[in-house]
């Protein structure tokens, strides 16, 4: 099952071209800087803005087609909006702001109390928005997307306006939400951290285009694209949480195809986890280091280098049987190893600098 | 304070007038305002000019036209008359709709400015929540904009109660029928000794006046409160 969309629209500062598929259901984030076409996409896949050109389907059912004159207005869509400030309706209790769509729109498998749960949001039912802080209202508005049983939930950057305890309040509620509802979304942000925690897919845009599409692991592990440009670049790892060794207070984790040892998990053993490894906190050598600190000595094959701004680092793409790493290191570590693509390398990795996320807490 | 029979007729006849025209044109000015701030389209101006022209026209003239339109010679007067029996010149009714049409600037200009600092992004909202054009506007777009709204009604049966030229052109200065309290001021004064009588009519128009204001006020507040501002 596939989510399409096709959309060029002429912008007076800038002209939009761009076209990606992505699975459904699923988490899709377009990640890029301001002005480069998000909330255009956002709006489109909503209906409040019809471009010159568009296509939108889901699993075959087309929302909008320009082409054929198809254009379904927002409110016989079906698509839910979550707005980066909430917009919940003031003169209404919290239960009836949730209660809005699901009012207008038939039964579905969204059920109230389910999401109200997913949520946290019960206590907050008989309030009023105003009475309630930053996080609380972005969950409200969550909740009443969903519960207007959308057949695609759009979040325009959700979490932008909010400070960074309450996105850590929220962002597990998300990593629940994408779980325990089978429904494809597409979530705006220019937050690597919202992007690996909470990502199935990714398209990359730049000045109105698309410039790169695909799993979330793939395209963090690509030293070639803007986000391997960013001084927090780091290639992310589906993993499966082994087994814990209580006496070591290590947990062992399998993905990538590799084996890899983090701080003890707090997380049944064959739970799924994803892992961000910054690309600064990757070593390479050739030969096994002796008596180490490290846990993680991890083999694999050089693919691409790509210099870093102003050539004061070189970014390397590391081939492991099933993923890739990134590593940031100087261009002279590079001369000194003689790496090239195709040399066999060894990453080292701190277990401690192994970011753990989403589904499992840190023990 | 002793007033006559006559003049607690003219007091009385001033509320119901003024309340017959608020409650006719508080309606026609929430339509007239939602669709100047929500469309675009040819004849707009021409539209947003009519509606404020009793604004800036001498209140005698706006009288002379709606005696011109609505006379029973005149081109919906006739047809009133003729179909519906309806008379409007020099009757209570013909009060109403001359304070009316004075106030319905006021009314719109109200209404208009709360539509306008509405937040369109709770519109959209509602949108994608599959609410249509109708459930937006009774759901989401009136609430908001309900002080706004509540503000104007009262701000313009105030004024109802002090229209005079155009009434008294229109409707004629007739007691019991179309006499409010302006012009039965005017009548007092019109009378050799009358000064007195028109003054304890004066303090009577005042108070209401006063009134109509701190209730707007009031209402106001409450009503942000209420809509959770």
């Amino acid at each position: 099952m596939t989510l399409k969309f096709r959309l060029r629209h002429h912008f007076p500062t800038i002209d939009m071209d761009m076209a990606f598929e992505t699975p459904s259901p699923g988490v899709t984030m377009l990640f890029g800087p301001s002005g480069c076409g998000k909330t255009t996409i956002i709006n489109a896949a909503a209906g409040l803005f019809r471009p010159d050109e568009c296509h939108i389907s889901i699993d075959g059912k087309v929302l909008g087609d320009t082409k054929t004159g198809i254009w379904l207005p927002p409110e016989r869509r079906r698509v839910g909006l979550v707005f980066q400030d909430a917009k919940l309706f003031p003169h209404m209790s919290i239960e009836t702001n949730l209660r809005f769509g699901m009012r207008r729109t038939e039964p579905g498998s969204i059920r109230f109390d389910e999401v109200v749960d997913l949520l946290g949001i019960g206590h907050l039912l008989a309030r009023r928005p105003k009475t309630l802080s930053g996080g609380e209202r972005q969950r409200v508005a969550i909740g009443r997307g969903l519960l207007a049983q959308p057949h695609l939930l759009l979040m325009d950057e959700p979490l932008a306006s909010l400070d960074a305890p309450r996105k850590a309040e929220i962002l597990p509620f998300l990593t629940r939400l994408k779980t325990a509802l089978r429904l494809p979304i597409i979530y705006v942000t220019h937050s690597p951290d919202e992007l690996s925690q909470l990502g199935d897919s990714v398209v990359l845009l730049e000045k109105g285009r698309a410039v790169a599409c695909g799993s979330v692991p793939d395209i963090a592990g690509r030293a070639d694209l803007p986000l391997g440009q960013r001084d927090d670049a780091g290639a992310v790892l589906v993993c499966r949480v082994a087994e814990h060794d209580g006496d070591s207070a290590l947990t062992r984790l399998e993905g990538g195809g590799v084996t890899l040892w983090v701080p003890l998990l707090d997380a049944e053993p064959g739970a799924e986890c994803r892992v961000r490894i910054p690309a600064r906190e990757v070593i390479l050598a050739r030969r096994t280091p002796e008596a180490i600190s490290l846990h993680n000595i991890i083999p694999g094959t050089v693919r691409r280098m790509t210099d870093g701004p102003r050539r004061q680092s070189v970014l390397v793409e590391i081939v492991l049987p099933d993923g890739v790493l990134l590593s940031r290191v100087t261009p002279d570590a590079i001369t000194r190893l003689a790496l090239e693509p195709g040399s066999a390398v060894l990453a080292l990795i701190k277990s401690t600098s192994i970011e753990v996320l989403g589904g499992t807490t840190p023990g | 304070m002793n007033l006559t029979p006559e003049e607690w007729t003219a007091v009385r006849l001033t509320l119901i007038v003024a309340a017959r025209a608020v409650g006719f044109g508080l309606p026609l000015a929430v339509i007239t305002a939602w669709v100047l701030v929500r469309h675009r389209f040819p004849g707009r101006s021409l539209l947003n000019a009519l509606v404020h022209l009793p604004l800036v026209l001498p209140p005698v003239v706006t009288g002379w036209l709606l005696l011109i339109l609505f006379g029973i010679r005149g081109p919906i007067g006739s047809l009133l008359y003729d179909y519906l029996g309806i008379r409007l010149v020099f009757t209570t009714a013909g009060a109403s709709l001359a304070c009316a049409v004075m106030t319905f600037p006021v009314m719109v200009r109200s209404i208009r400015l709360s539509l306008e600092a509405a937040d369109m992004g709770l519109e959209q909202a509602a949108r994608t929540l599959g609410a249509g054009r109708l459930d937006r506007l009774f759901n989401v777009t009136l609430p908001l904009a309900s002080p706004g709204i509540l503000v104007g009604a009262i701000v313009a049966y105030a004024t109802c109660l002090g229209e005079f030229g155009a009434v008294i052109t229109f409707a004629a200065n007739i007691p019991g029928q179309t006499q409010t309290l302006p012009l039965a001021i005017y009548a007092a004064l019109q009378v050799p000794g009358g000064e007195a009588k028109a003054a304890e009519l004066s303090m009577v128009s005042l108070a209401l006046a006063l009134i109509g204001l701190l209730l707007s006020e009031w209402l106001g507040k409450r009503l942000n409160v209420a809509l959770g501002r």
